[in-house]
C-alpha cells in the first residue's frame, strides 16, 4: 500500500487567509449599519459598486499576470479593499471616483506590486489618497448626518445622485444634501479665528464628536474589537495608534484648550477608529513584531494628529498610514523579539 | 535545603499550542504485547550518531538479546536480536527516515522459540555499584532515548560535572501519541527504579519527573511509585498541558525558568533530560540483563482498526504493527511515522519499528489538514504569536525562499526545534519548516565545504612551507659542500622524494620505494616507514571485511545523511 507524503506538520489548525478576510468583512457589518443608518442606502449602493469593480478588477490582473483565479478571488482580500475605501468614500460620491479608485488600488497598489501579501502599501490607502489627490471637490462632498438633513435621501435619489450625468439639477440637489463632516468644522471654524467651544456648540457636534459620525465610530470600535479579540487583528496597533493619537492631542489641549480640539474629539472623528481597526491593521503592509506594532501603530497615531493640526487635509489617516507602511520594515528590523536561549532574560 | 525546594512554581514558555490531543483511542486499554514478526529489519543506524558495526554473519543463529552489530565509536549504539531466529541478510533496505532511501539492515527470520540468548548477569546491588559500570552496561544495552529523538543515552550519562537535576520527561505533548502515557500507568516502578538508577549514575541530586496533566491516570500511577519507593529528592510534577512543553529546552524552561543557551546543552544548567520509557529500558537492562529489544508503540488514527498502544520488537516492520491493530480501514489515507507534528510521512509501510519509534499514525483523509495549496505569505504574525522559540517565522521564510541563508542563520534559523507550530497555524498553508530544513541543511553544507577549503589551504601552507624550508636545507649543504668538497653522503635524493609526498597515505609507498635511508635522513625515514605499516594494515582490515561476506554498503562510518 502506498501513501501520499508530505512534509510535517500534518496538523493544521484550519486557520485561512479567506477565514481571516471573512471577519474583518464581519467585523465591519456594525460600522456599515451606522453608516446606512447615518447616510442612507447610497452607502450599500457604494458597498456594492466597489465590490463589483474590485473582483472584475482582481480577476483581469490575475488573468493578465497567468495566475489561477479561484484562490485569490475566494480570499477575499479584493473584497476588504473594496469596503474599507467604499466606507471612506462620502457616501453621494458619483460612480466613476468609487470605480476609478478601486480599480487604482487593486490594479496598481496591489497587484503591479505582485498581489497579495507583496504590496508595500495598504491598497485601499493608496486609491483614496489618489483620488483626494486627483478630486479634491468630490472627496471633500459629504452628505449631512441625518440629524442635519430635512429630508435624508432614499435609494433612489441615492441613485440618481450616484450614477447621474451631471448638470445644474444634480449639483443643487447633491449641495442640499451635502453638510461639512465634523473635522471640517473644526478646521474652518479655527482657520476663522473661532474657538473650539464655541465650534463644538454648533448643532452639528455631539456629546463626542460630530453628532451621528460619533455613532459610526462606536460601531467600528465594536468590530474593531472583535476582531482583536478573536486575533485577526493584533491589538497593539490600534492600542499603539489610538494610544499615541490620544497622548499626542492631550498636550496641547491641555495647554491651549481654545485652539485645539480634545483627544476625545479626535478619537471618535473622522476616520480615526475605522483607520485604527481597520486599516492601519492590514498585516501585508503593518509591522509584524510585537513591540514593531505598538511602534507601527503609535506612529500613525501621531502622523494623523499633526496632519490634522498642521497639514492641508481635515483628516490625515490615509497619509499617515502609507508613511507608517514605508517604515514598516524598518520598524521590524530594529524591534526583533530576543530568540529562546538567547542574551539574559 | 534540596535542589527541588526552590522548584514550587512553574513557568512558561511563549507561544505553543493547544491542538486537539486525540489521545482517547489509543490510551484506553492496556498495551499488549505483540509476538515477534517472521521477518524483522534491524537498520545499523536506529540512533543518532555512527552506524553500529555488525558482529555476526548472514547464516548466523541467535537468541533473544544477542549482539547483532556492536557500538562504533564513542556516540552510538549497539543492537540486540529481538527475538530468536536466523540472521538471513546484510543489505540495504528502505528505513524509516524522511529520506525514504535505503540504509544497511539486518533481516532478522524468526524461529518460533523466541528463546533468550547468553544475558550479562543483573546488576543486583547497583545502588553500590561504580557509575561508570552503570554505564557501560546501558552502553551495552544499547539503549536510545526513546523520546523519539533516539540519542545514545550512555553518552548522556557521562555529563561532567554531575548534574544538579535529572529531569524525566514523560510530557508527551504531541497529538495521539499515548505510548509514554501507557506505559507511565503500567510500568511505573520500573520507571522509577529506572529514574533512581540514572540519577545515581549521573550523580545528579534530585530528579523530576514531568508530565502534562491531561494524564491524570499517569500521574497518580507515578506519584504512587515514587512514593512507594520511599526516594527523597525525586517528585513527579504536573505541568501544563501546551505544545511542545515535551520539548527539552521548553520542559527546562516550564520546571525551572531557565533556558538552555543557544546552541548549548541542558548540561550547562546542570540538567540533564531523560525520557520515561528510557527509565523503564534502564531499569530492565540493569535489573535483568536484557538489553533493549522491544519497545511501546501507539498505533492509532481513524485508518487502523483498532487504535491501540502495542509492545512491539524493534524492527518490526509497519504492516505487521498495523495488522497486530486489526489493518487499515477504508478510510486510511496517510501513513505517518512519529506524531502529527514532527513524524514524517512513509510512502510505504514495510519500513520496521526503529528504536526512537513512538507512534504510527495512519490518519483518515480528512482526518488531519487536507493538504491545500500555499497561498502568500500575508505578514498576519500568527507564526510569531505561535513559536516556542521566539523567532520571526514569516522572516526566516521570506529569506529561506530568497535564498539568503546566512540571513536566516543570523535570525536564529538554528534555534528552530522544528515543532511545527508555525505551519500548523499559518493561514497561507507555507510550509514553513520544510523551507527551514532546507536552509540548514544548505547552511551545513556550507559549512563542511568551508571546513574541507580551509583544510585543504592549511594542507597547501604546510606543503609549501615544507619545500621552503628543504630548499633552504638543500642551498645550505651546497654551500657547505663547496666549502669543504670533501665527499659526502647522497642526502639530496630523498630529500626530493619527500618533498613530493603529501601527508596523505596513499602516496607513502612512493616515498617509501626512494633510494636507501642515510644516518641524516633516520627519523623522516622511519615516520615513512611507519606510514607504510599503516596503510598494509588498513588494507588487510579491509580485505577482512570483504571476505567475511560483507557488502559494501555495510562498511562501517557510512552515512545515511542524517542530522
Amino acid at each position: 500500500m502506498l501513501f501520499p507524503t508530505a512534509s510535517s506538520p500534518h496538523l493544521h489548525t484550519g486557520a485561512s487567509v479567506g477565514a481571516l478576510m471573512r471577519r474583518v468583512l464581519y467585523a465591519l457589518l456594525p460600522g456599515i449599519a451606522a453608516y446606512v443608518w447615518l447616510f442612507g442606502p447610497a452607502v450599500l449602493a457604494q458597498l456594492a459598486l466597489a465590490s463589483t469593480v474590485a473582483l472584475a478588477c482582481e480577476a483581469a490582473a490575475l488573468a493578465l499576470r497567468g495566475r489561477p483565479l479561484a484562490p485569490a478571488l475566494g480570499d477575499g482580500s479584493a473584497l476588504v479593499t473594496a469596503w474599507l475605501l467604499a466606507l471612506a468614500l462620502p457616501a453621494l460620491a458619483p460612480w466613476w471616483l468609487t470605480a476609478l479608485g478601486t480599480a487604482f488600488a487593486i490594479v496598481v497598489a496591489k497587484h503591479l506590486y505582485g498581489g497579495l501579501g507583496y504590496n508595500p502599501f495598504n491598497p485601499a490607502m493608496i486609491g483614496y489618497v489618489v483620488l483626494l489627490v486627483s478630486f479634491p471637490r468630490e472627496m471633500s462632498t459629504w452628505p449631512g448626518a441625518r440629524e442635519l438633513l430635512a429630508q435624508p435621501a432614499d435609494l433612489a435619489a441615492s441613485l440618481r445622485l450616484i450614477f447621474g450625468a451631471g448638470g445644474l439639477d444634480h449639483v443643487l440637489a447633491l449641495d442640499a444634501l451635502s453638510a461639512p463632516t465634523p473635522l471640517d468644522s473644526l478646521r474652518t471654524g479655527l482657520g476663522l479665528g473661532r474657538g473650539v467651544a464655541e465650534i463644538v456648540a454648533s448643532p452639528a457636534f455631539g456629546v463626542l464628536g460630530g453628532r451621528g459620525w460619533e455613532l459610526a465610530s462606536l460601531a467600528f470600535l465594536a468590530g474593531g474589537l472583535w476582531l482583536c479579540w478573536t486575533r485577526t487583528a493584533a491589538w497593539q496597533i490600534p492600542a499603539g495608534m489610538l494610544g499615541a493619537l490620544a497622548l499626542t492631542a492631550t498636550v496641547p489641549w491641555l495647554v491651549d484648550p481654545q485652539h485645539h480640539a480634545s483627544p476625545a474629539l479626535h478619537l471618535a472623528s473622522g476616520g480615526a477608529l475605522l483607520g485604527a481597526f481597520f486599516i492601519a491593521t492590514d498585516p501585508v503592509s503593518a509591522s509584524t513584531t510585537p513591540r514593531g506594532r505598538l511602534l507601527y501603530g503609535a506612529g500613525i497615531g501621531v502622523l494623523t494628529y499633526v496632519i490634522r493640526a498642521w497639514g492641508g487635509y481635515p483628516d490625515g489617516i490615509a497619509f499617515a498610514t502609507l508613511l507608517m507602511n514605508i517604515a514598516a520594515p524598518t520598524i521590524d528590523a530594529y524591534t526583533r523579539p530576543r530568540v529562546f536561549g538567547h542574551g539574559p532574560r | 535545603m534540596g535542589v527541588l525546594d526552590p522548584l514550587v512554581r512553574l513557568w512558561r514558555f511563549n507561544g505553543g499550542l493547544h491542538p486537539p490531543t486525540r489521545k482517547a483511542p489509543s490510551n484506553a486499554q492496556p498495551a499488549r504485547a505483540l509476538p515477534p514478526p517472521p521477518r524483522l529489519l534491524l537498520p545499523l543506524t536506529q540512533h543518532v550518531g555512527a552506524a553500529a558495526r555488525p558482529v555476526v554473519n548472514p547464516g548466523q543463529h541467535v537468541g533473544r538479546g544477542e549482539l547483532l552489530a556492536a557500538a562504533d565509536g564513542y556516540v552510538s549504539a549497539a543492537l540486540h536480536a529481538p527475538t530468536s531466529g536466523t540472521v538471513v541478510a546484510l543489505e540495504a533496505r528502505p528505513i524509516a527516515h524522511p529520506s525514504g532511501l535505503s540504509a544497511p539492515c539486518l533481516v532478522l527470520d524468526a524461529d518460533d522459540a523466541d528463546a533468550w540468548g547468553a544475558l550479562p548477569a543483573p546488576l543486583a546491588d547497583w545502588r553500590t555499584a561504580a557509575a561508570a559500570e552503570i554505564r557501560r552496561r546501558v552502553r551495552e544495552a544499547g539503549i536510545v532515548g526513546l523520546g523519539g529523538a533516539a540519542f545514545p543515552t550512555a553518552v548522556k550519562l557521562a555529563a561532567e560535572p554531575p548534574p544538579n537535576l535529572l529531569i524525566v520527561n514523560g510530557a508527551e505533548c504531541e497529538p495521539y501519541i499515548t505510548c509514554d502515557d501507557r506505559l507511565m500507568r503500567e510500568r511505573a516502578a520500573a520507571i522509577v527504579g529506572g529514574v533512581l538508577i540514572l540519577r545515581h549514575a549521573l550523580g545528579a541530586a534530585a530528579a523530576l519527573v514531568a508530565i502534562e496533566d491531561d494524564k491524570p491516570e499517569a500521574l497518580a500511577a507515578m506519584r504512587a511509585a515514587v512514593a512507594a519507593s520511599g526516594a527523597a529528592e525525586l517528585r513527579v510534577q504536573a505541568v501544563p498541558t501546551r505544545y511542545p512543553s515535551g520539548g527539552e529546552r521548553q520542559l527546562i524552561r516550564v520546571l525551572t525558568g531557565r533556558e538552555v543557551p543557544s546552541g548549548g546543552l541542558p548540561a550547562e544548567l546542570g540538567i540533564v533530560c531523560q525520557n520515561v520509557a528510557t527509565a523503564a529500558a534502564v531499569f530492565e537492562a540493569i535489573t535483568t540483563g536484557r538489553p533493549l529489544t522491544a519497545r511501546y508503540v501507539t498505533v492509532t488514527g481513524a485508518g487502523v482498526h483498532t487504535p491501540q498502544v502495542v509492545e512491539a520488537r524493534i524492527g518490526t516492520p509497519v504492516a505487521d504493527l498495523v495488522a497486530a491493530c486489526g489493518g487499515y480501514t477504508a478510510a486510511a489515507a496517510r501513513l505517518i511515522y512519529g506524531g502529527p507534528m514532527m513524524g514524517f510521512a512513509l510512502a510505504d509501510d514495510g519500513v520496521p519499528l526503529g528504536k526512537g519509534g513512538n507512534c504510527i499514525l495512519v490518519a483518515g483523509a480528512t482526518e488531519l489538514a487536507p493538504p491545500a495549496p500555499a497561498l502568500p505569505c500575508i505578514r498576519c504574525g500568527d507564526c510569531v504569536r505561535a513559536c516556542p522559540a521566539d523567532l520571526l517565522p514569516q522572516q526566516l521564510y521570506w529569506h529561506a525562499r530568497a535564498r539568503e541563508f546566512e540571513r536566516a542563520g543570523e535570525l536564529g534559523l538554528f534555534d528552530c526545534i522544528e515543532c511545527g507550530c508555525c505551519a500548523a497555524v499559518c493561514p497561507s498553508r507555507l510550509p514553513l519548516v520544510q523551507y527551514y530544513r532546507h536552509a540548514k541543511g544548505e547552511l551545513l553544507a556550507a559549512e563542511r565545504e568551508r571546513h574541507k577549503a580551509d583544510l585543504a589551504r592549511e594542507r597547501h601552507g604546510a606543503r609549501q612551507a615544507r619545500q621552503a624550508r628543504e630548499e633552504a636545507e638543500r642551498a645550505a649543504r651546497l654551500a657547505a659542500k663547496k666549502a669543504h668538497p670533501a665527499p659526502a653522503p647522497e642526502a639530496a635524493a630523498p630529500a626530493a622524494a619527500t618533498a613530493t609526498a603529501p601527508a596523505s597515505v596513499a602516496t607513502a609507498p612512493t616515498a617509501a620505494a626512494s633510494p636507501a635511508p642515510t644516518t641524516t635522513d633516520d627519523p623522516r625515514q622511519a615516520a615513512i616507514a611507519a606510514a607504510l605499516a599503516r596503510a598494509q594494515a588498513r588494507r588487510a582490515r579491509a580485505a577482512a571485511d570483504a571476505t567475511a561476506g560483507t557488502s559494501t554498503d555495510a562498511a562501517p562510518g557510512d552515512d545515511d545523511g542524517r542530522g
